[in-house]
């Protein structure tokens, strides 16, 4: 499946939730298959923290060929049959303002000063992206969708709509998620955060125009965040206390199987691993987008103007729910989304729940879990298809 | 035991149009009965993942939680019935398990398979743990951790507060109203609680 991104120009302003306008902005965004003629099949999918528009197939060339190992971010869930069947579903993903992928955000141009926007651009916050989106299926001619769909921050925003726009969302399907983060959660974005801003070469944020890039804050960033995304036992089988072989051949292999007592250089093999993915994230995240999305996080809380009470929050909610979680995600841990399951109940929403006895953390709701993808094939089967043809 | 003549004689002793939660679902056979034939709504819980797939295809609200962690997720008196079929004598905190069940539910509806059905005094008349088509299982290999009878339910029920409004037996689809803790493979309860 090739898909081409295109991008959608809003001269409107927005008005974000913290009071700021942005007066015009980009989406970018990519569809797969087709809507059908009763407007009834299209389904969201909202990105989580580093992703994109990009969720299914390949990128093409300017020969139209395919680019190797270019598949969308969830490519295992959406395409033709796939658990998320875009032979049946017209799927539509946006790229988030705010973000480094091609919608309007930080490392574009502030047209009040014809420099990049850097730490000027306005905060915004997960109801601001349901908006915009919002705004783009105005434009796309589809006013309710099939479903919503999101993992983690997409998790998110897939409740938001159920709140911000009860009408237009017959389904939710919130994956590895949470109505709020955990004070934990926000010390580890925070830990993140300043990294970044303390990075010498942040400039204040403003390191576009200095020439700079805040890298090494950006590597740090990424490799708390990998962290958490990991579940214990994952590391351990993948990494355990394996040293860092600094050789191909076996005489030298042998050596070093003893410490090097260094306290600077990388010994052990998951520090390699972070510092990997730490070095290749600096190379095409951008830091302010970084700090925003991670803001984001920490706001998100539907319950905050109902005294905290989850359940008034999402009684404004008309859609039916599934929600998934796995058992070893300590980010977003399944209490988190029997929190949201409990809300729903006292609301006597429609709710499936499924809990994945899954080893890979957070990160499971990316990966190939039978159990789970199968939850999400047979939900969009049976519960989502049959209102769509009804 | 889902069995239709089963699903369909269970079905019976839920109200139409009632509020549902199916403790143990499986398959979710009886709440889809009883969403397309008695206008139900509600929920099943489940903790094997292909019963909660199955039931997921059938299109009932199925909610995959351990039983054994209570029922913490359900308010107070927010059902008409609660089902437990064939539950029951899985859990470990089964008295537990009849006291929340009072609490959530306005009344209930119990079916386990009963200990003291003839056969089975029979084998352990003749000094062994009976192996029948409702206990089909080696003494050393079962997943029945609680065997009861149709007249223990009674006492255990009078201390969760629980007020028995019916009972009788089930065998081979029939329903068993003489001598039911004798004649029949399976004890069915119907009860009403506190919170009517």
């Amino acid at each position: 499946m090739i898909v081409t991104p295109q991008t959608q120009h809003f001269a409107e302003p927005l008005v974000l939730k913290s009071g700021a306008v942005l007066p015009a902005y980009d989406l970018v965004y990519e569809t797969y298959g087709q809507l059908n003629a009763g407007r009834s099949n299209a389904v969201l999918v909202c990105h989580a923290l580093n992703a994109s528009h990009h969720v299914a197939g390949l990128h093409a060339d300017a020969n139209g060929d395919p680019v190797a190992r270019s598949e969308g971010w969830w490519d295992n869930m959406i395409g033709p049959g796939k658990p998320l069947d875009t032979s049946r579903f017209f799927v539509i993903a946006v790229n988030n303002l705010g973000s480094c992928f091609g919608s309007t955000g930080p490392t574009h141009t502030n047209p009040a000063t014809g420099q990049p926007w850097g730490a000027d651009f306005p905060v915004v916050t997960v109801e601001d992206w349901v908006n915009a989106q919002a705004r783009l299926l105005d434009l796309l001619n589809v006013q309710v969708l099939a479903a919503v769909m999101g993992g983690s921050l997409g998790g998110m925003q897939t409740l938001s709509w159920t709140l911000q726009y009860p009408d237009r969302v017959r389904h939710a399907v919130v994956i590895a998620s949470a109505p709020n983060l955990t004070a934990e959660n926000i010390a580890f974005n925070e830990v993140a955060r300043r990294a970044i801003v303390t990075d010498p070469d942040f400039c204040e944020g403003h390191y576009l125009r200095e020439g700079t890039l805040p890298r090494r804050g950006l590597r740090i960033a990424r490799m708390i965040g990998h962290i958490t995304y990991l579940s214990d036992d994952v590391m351990n089988a993948k990494f355990g206390r394996s040293l860092r072989a600094r050789d191909d051949t076996e005489a030298v292999q042998a050596a070093e199987l003893a410490y090097r007592y260094t306290t600077q250089d990388v010994e052990f093999q998951i520090e390699s691993y972070l510092r990997y993915q730490g070095d290749k994230f600096s190379e095409y995240f951008d830091a302010n987008t970084y700090l925003l999305i991670t803001r984001a996080l920490d706001y998100f809380d539907p319950a905050r103007e109902h005294d905290g009470v989850l359940s008034d929050a999402l009684a404004r909610a008309k859609a039916k729910f599934l929600l998934i979680s796995f058992t070893t995600d300590w980010r977003f841990s399944p209490a988190r989304s029997r929190e949201i399951v409990k809300a729903l109940l006292e609301n006597r929403c429609d709710v499936s729940y499924a809990e994945i006895d899954a080893p890979h953390g957070h990160d499971a709701f990316l990966l190939d879990d039978p159990r789970y993808l199968e939850a999400v094939r047979a939900y969009f089967e049976q519960t989502v298809a049959q209102e769509v043809a009804a | 035991m889902s069995e239709q003549s089963v699903i369909e004689s269970i079905a019976r002793l839920v109200p139409k149009g009632s509020r549902v939660l199916d403790l143990g679902c499986g398959d979710g056979a009886l709440m889809a009965y009883l969403q397309h034939h008695r206008r139900c709504s509600g929920y099943g819980v489940e903790i094997d993942d292909s019963k909660v797939l199955a039931c997921v295809k059938r299109g009932v609200n199925v909610l995959q939680l351990n039983l054994e962690d209570g029922l913490a997720v359900f308010e107070e008196g927010s059902f008409d019935v609660v089902l437990q079929i064939d539950t029951l004598q899985h859990l470990r905190n089964a008295e537990t398990m009849l006291r929340e069940t009072a609490r959530v539910g306005r009344s209930g509806v119990v079916a386990f398979p009963n200990f003291a059905h003839w056969p089975n005094r029979l084998a352990v008349l003749q000094g062994h743990m009976p192996v029948t088509k409702r206990l089909p299982y080696q003494w050393f290999d079962t997943p029945n951790i609680r065997v009861g009878t149709h007249a223990d339910f009674i006492t255990l029920a009078g201390n969760c507060g629980l007020r028995i409004e019916d009972s009788f037996g089930l065998h081979e689809g029939r329903e068993v109203r003489t001598l039911p803790n004798l004649m029949a493979s399976t004890a069915v309860f119907r009860f009403t609680t506190n919170n009517l």
